[in-house]
């Protein structure tokens, strides 16, 4: 293991590594308001609107991420869509991880005992005053967790991004290893720098998570 | 409450039910269901698992609609066949005057005793902080909990759970009480709280239809027993008629069980 090597091009990682970090904070919190959307949606009292819910859910899930990044930056110009690779990057990921985010928001609301919305609306509370005050409270410490397992899921995801060329975490290891030749090395730098941003969210979920806890 | 008394009000009844029927598919779970409960008048509804009495009860503030027949709370009719922007309006209104009390209790697990009880009237009375407070204070000492007032649902036995559901219902002032096999999921010892409770509410004059288990609180308490099997009443009177000289042979039966044991 060249550790020389190592000392000499982390710098460089960790400038990269900010750039993994910004893509997933923005495409997280776009695929949380994609997910708010979907689960909106999904669970209306509107036929069409469930029905858009449910093709968003199973078209996003159904088609490799990596096709979905590929047809907004290099089929979108076709079509008038001209996107940076950065910007492509966030709203593709955004989309996609907000298509599981529907899911998970959508199952910690329906995982909230009915009895709940009965009592609501024996008091006379309308479906809407019922899902702020009473079901969405406790839909929200229950979607934490799940959400955080979807959040660990993207900052991994972000590494597709490489494959539209943002200078992020493995598009710079990729590029180190065309100059050094020294895969192991570099690759197990990337994995590491992974590993600590995924802990330290996960952490911080946990922690979350242990907050907002009903005692 | 005396024939007298109930003429002397010259109203006509607090709860009327006309011919409530109710269909999943093909099984009928209610055939045609007729209850009139007068102003502070108590009623029971007994009858073995599966009879339909809580569907005949949800169906009151229409938590199970029915598929056909009405429910009148006075001159409102609950069921009112609206469009459904309107019903929503309608429904809102008219579940104010209807408290219902569950089995599970239904607490919100999230919100303090007191946030449980102030939480419906502040939004949909527009009380006060101060007038919800001191309404959810009257509330609890009527239920024999005010210092339970600041402690989450979760630091609560079962009974005092019940009790402060009881109290979250009182506080929106209803003109019925609806009580859903309240003392069900209690552990044996703590089901005497809850119905102290109810007896007293009852001894208020509230107007209350309980579906209960209890064959002995049935007695002591209501004015009136009704017992339902197979979605139909098949025998209705006074507690002394239904448990001491039921004319039905299903009646007769149902309640050697349910009696047998017991004293």
């Amino acid at each position: 293991m060249d550790v020389e090597l190592l000392l000499r091009v982390y710098p460089f990682f960790l400038e990269a590594a900010l750039v993994t970090v910004q893509l997933s904070v923005l495409s997280i919190a776009l695929g949380l308001v994609c997910g708010a959307l979907g689960a909106s949606a999904r669970l209306s009292q509107l036929r069409i609107l469930r029905f858009v819910g449910a093709a968003y859910v199973s078209v996003i899930r159904g088609t490799p991420a990596l096709i979905q990044l590929f047809i907004l930056y290099f089929g979108g110009p076709q079509i008038g869509i001209q996107l940076d690779a950065f910007t492509a990057g966030v709203i593709g990921l955004g989309v996609n991880i907000g298509a599981y985010m529907t899911e998970t928001i959508r199952g910690a609301i329906i995982a909230v005992d009915r009895g709940q919305t009965e009592a609501a609306r024996t008091l006379g509370m309308s479906r809407g005053q019922a899902m702020r005050n009473v079901i969405l409270p406790q839909a929200l410490r229950l979607m934490i967790r799940p959400l955080g397992v979807n959040i660990n899921a993207q900052i991994k995801g972000t590494a597709l991004v490489a494959a539209i060329s943002v200078v992020e975490l493995t598009y710079t290891a990729q590029r180190y290893i065309a100059s050094t030749y020294k895969p192991f090395e570099m690759f197990l730098l990337a994995g590491m720098i992974y590993l600590v941003i995924i802990s330290a969210t996960g952490a911080a979920i946990a922690w979350l998570d242990r907050r907002v806890a009903i005692r | 409450m005396s024939t007298t008394e109930s003429e002397m009000a010259g109203n006509g009844p607090m709860i009327d039910v006309k011919n409530a029927a109710k269909r999943y598919g093909t099984v009928e779970v209610l055939r045609g269901i007729n209850l009139q409960v007068r102003k502070g008048e108590i009623v029971a509804v007994i009858g073995p698992s599966g009879s339909g009495k809580s569907t005949f009860l949800r169906a009151i503030n229409n938590l199970d609609p029915l598929s056909s027949g009405e429910v009148w709370l006075e001159d409102v009719q609950v069921n009112k066949p609206l469009t459904s922007y309107q019903y929503e309006r309608h429904i809102n209104r008219v579940r104010q005057d209807i408290g219902m009390v569950f089995q599970h209790f239904n607490l919100f697990p999230h919100l303090s005793v007191r946030q449980n009880i102030t939480l419906a009237p502040r939004m949909l009375k527009r009380l006060s902080k101060q007038e919800a407070d001191g309404l959810a204070e009257q509330q609890l000492r009527r239920v024999g909990l005010i210092d339970r007032i600041d402690f989450m649902p979760s630091q609560l036995s079962g009974g005092q759970k019940q009790r402060v559901a009881i109290a979250r219902a009182l506080a929106m002032q209803p003109k019925v009480m609806l009580f859903d096999e309240a003392t069900s999921a209690l552990d044996p010892e703590l089901v005497e709280e809850v119905n102290f409770v109810m007896r007293q509410l009852a001894e208020s004059h509230m107007t209350m239809i309980i579906v209960t288990h209890e064959m002995g609180f049935a007695q002591d308490v209501c004015d009136r027993v009704l017992f339902m099997d197979g979605g139909m009443v098949v025998e209705e009177g006074s507690p002394d008629v239904i448990f001491r000289n039921p004319s039905q042979e299903r009646t007769r039966s149902f309640l050697r069980k349910h009696l047998k044991g017991r004293n």
